[in-house]
């Protein structure tokens, strides 16, 4: 097996522990804003394709590149802002009470 | 000077990016919990511009103007979607952008092996593999969640549905897809096989949620949530980069998390949701309720509701995602500050499924103002139920129906419940007398203290409002 398939697992692995670690006990409330905002993070995909989609001649690997450069913003752009709208809302009611 | 900046680049690259993983992770942290929430959406936002920031900085990257074309009508849409999605519609979206994000991971591996294939040389074993895993998880995250916004914005019906020879179907496209990519690994690299094995786990995907609906469904998009995370991990190992593949194992854990919360709230294991179809246990009940004609259905106007409420000391309110659907939360907190002014104790019980995604209702609520304080979890309101003089249930359904509790035949038996049937009365807000989301013929509403108010939940609670400021 290539070293970097290896240190790649080796990553993933400890990261997903820490993911395990970090949101484990989340009170229901923030269930959806959690989900919502790591679905946003989940848009990290955007690097890759932007990787993919860098090389000045047109082909295509270029073409789906450029394409997942689109769809994956979205998904970053609208899973963080629409995580803030929800928090938002909690916010303003927590002041009042 | 100008060679030493591009030499220290690679490094800078990727400590940014460690800067920026960082970050997900500080900004996951603080995502779970309540006052510094917000704070770590941002957080988690501010590391995915460094990292995109960085990735610019890629001496590779040279097509900038497309690039930032791509960014700027991503994020314009992005944008409009976050402004004008309705809260209810909370799940269709999320369902959506899970498929986006899986989309991008597919075609990231696709365009990557479409690169090496035009190199004409050999393509390295590690590269063949990590590319076959990444198309096989982020198409089933495609079609799958295309599938589930589809059901929840009901272009499609939401109930499970199934077919003939339906494992036996799946295992051979299984089969299908691993020999397609044991010949693409053995021999030499084939765009047609490759195409191929798309395919099939573009179908794969289709398969997969077609058989899930009703109410596993914040089930399923917890589980997609977490394939979009493993999606990007994948397309990291294919592109050997640690930033992907540390964000998405991060969202892979999250996801699996909420998805065991959820089988635990609906007593199924992960296995009963997929494979076991909850469709076809409720066939079997669908004969029996037959005979339900003879059972008396008491039914009330809004003036003897707001009677009942008025009076009481203390109510309940149980909603469902009937509720959510009529747009229903802004008046029925209404409802509950005018009980409230004439002395009654009013509080909220929320189940952790209601609604169709986890923790929907409390989003719902909060939209329209309801105190944190008068929301209770499953576990705090249920010993309360017994001092509690009206339940007031307004389109919820399968999470009160007591058959989860006495009825070993029922397709939700286990299922833990909020016991509104042990208050001293119990007030149902429903159009007629259908079945549930899950199907399944409630016993409730035949109780003698089960008074049942027909009508649109909006309608209704805007009646039970003015009834009750003329008491």
């Amino acid at each position: 097996m290539a070293a970097g398939l290896l240190t790649g697992l080796v990553v993933f692995v400890l990261a997903s522990f820490v993911g395990f670690e970090v949101i484990n006990k989340v009170p229901p409330t923030l269930h959806t804003p959690l989900m919502s905002g790591a679905n946003a993070i989940s848009g990290i995909a955007v690097i890759g394709a932007v990787l993919i989609a860098g090389a000045q001649e047109w082909n295509v690997t270029v073409i789906l590149g450029l394409i997942a450069v689109v769809l994956a913003t979205v998904n970053v752009v609208g899973g963080f802002l629409v995580t803030d709208r929800m928090l938002q809302m909690f916010k303003k009611k927590e002041v009042k009470a | 000077m100008n060679s030493g900046f591009t030499e220290f680049l690679p490094t800078g690259i990727e400590i940014t990016y460690l800067v920026a993983a960082s970050l997900f992770i500080v900004g996951l942290k603080q995502l779970g919990s309540p006052a510094t929430a917000r704070r770590g959406n941002l957080i988690a936002a501010i590391g995915m511009f460094l990292a995109v920031v960085a990735t610019l900085l890629n001496q590779s990257v040279l097509n900038y103007q497309m690039i930032l074309l791509g960014v700027v009508i991503g994020s314009l849409v992005g944008a409009i979607a976050a402004q004008r999605v309705e809260m209810t519609a909370m799940p269709q979206m999320v369902g959506l952008l899970n498929g986006l994000g899986g989309a991008a991971s597919t075609l990231i591996a696709v365009g990557e092996y479409w690169r090496l294939m035009g190199l004409g040389e050999t393509i390295p074993l590690d590269a063949t593999i990590t590319v076959i895993l990444s198309v096989l998880i982020g198409n089933i995250t495609l079609t799958g969640s295309f599938l589930a916004f589809a059901k929840l914005q009901g272009l499609v019906s939401g109930s499970p549905v199934t077919y003939p020879l339906q494992q036996p179907i799946n295992v051979l496209l299984l089969i299908g897809f691993l020999a397609g990519s044991a010949y693409l690994v053995a021999t030499a690299p084939d765009p047609t096989v490759f195409l191929v094995i798309n395919g099939i786990s573009l179908l794969l995907g289709v398969l997969f949620v077609l058989p899930i609906g009703g109410a596993d469904m914040p089930v399923v998009i917890s589980l997609l949530n977490s394939f979009s995370g493993l999606a990007a991990s994948a397309a990291g190992f294919v592109l050997m980069n640690n930033m992907l593949i540390i964000a998405g194992a991060l969202v892979g854990a999250s996801g699996i998390i909420l998805t065991q919360i959820m089988c635990k709230a609906m007593n199924r294991s992960i296995a009963s949701v997929l494979f076991g179809a909850f469709g076809g246990a409720t066939k079997a009940t669908g004969g029996a309720s037959g005979t339900q004609q003879d059972k008396i259905v008491r039914s009330i106007g809004a003036e003897e509701g707001a009677m009942m409420l008025g009076y009481a000391r203390s109510v309940v309110i149980v909603p469902g995602y009937g509720m959510a659907v009529a747009q229903a939360q802004h008046t029925v907190r209404e409802l509950a500050d005018q009980l409230e002014k004439m002395g009654v104790e009013v509080k909220y019980a929320i189940h952790p499924v209601a609604g169709r995604m986890p923790g929907h209702m409390n989003v719902l609520l909060a939209e329209a103002n309801v105190p944190y304080p008068q929301l209770h979890d499953m576990d705090d309101i249920n010993p309360e139920f017994e001092r509690t003089d009206v339940a007031l249930v307004i389109g919820a359904n399968d999470v009160v129906n007591p058959a989860a509790r006495s009825d070993a035949n029922s397709p939700i038996y286990g299922m833990p419940i909020l016991e509104v049937d042990k208050a001293q009365h119990t007030i149902v807000i429903k159009r007629g007398m259908s079945a549930g989301f899950a199907g399944v013929e409630n016993e409730l509403f035949y109780k003698d203290k089960t008074m049942m108010l027909f009508g649109g939940a909006k309608d209704v609670v805007a009646q039970l409002v003015s009834e009750v400021k003329q008491l």
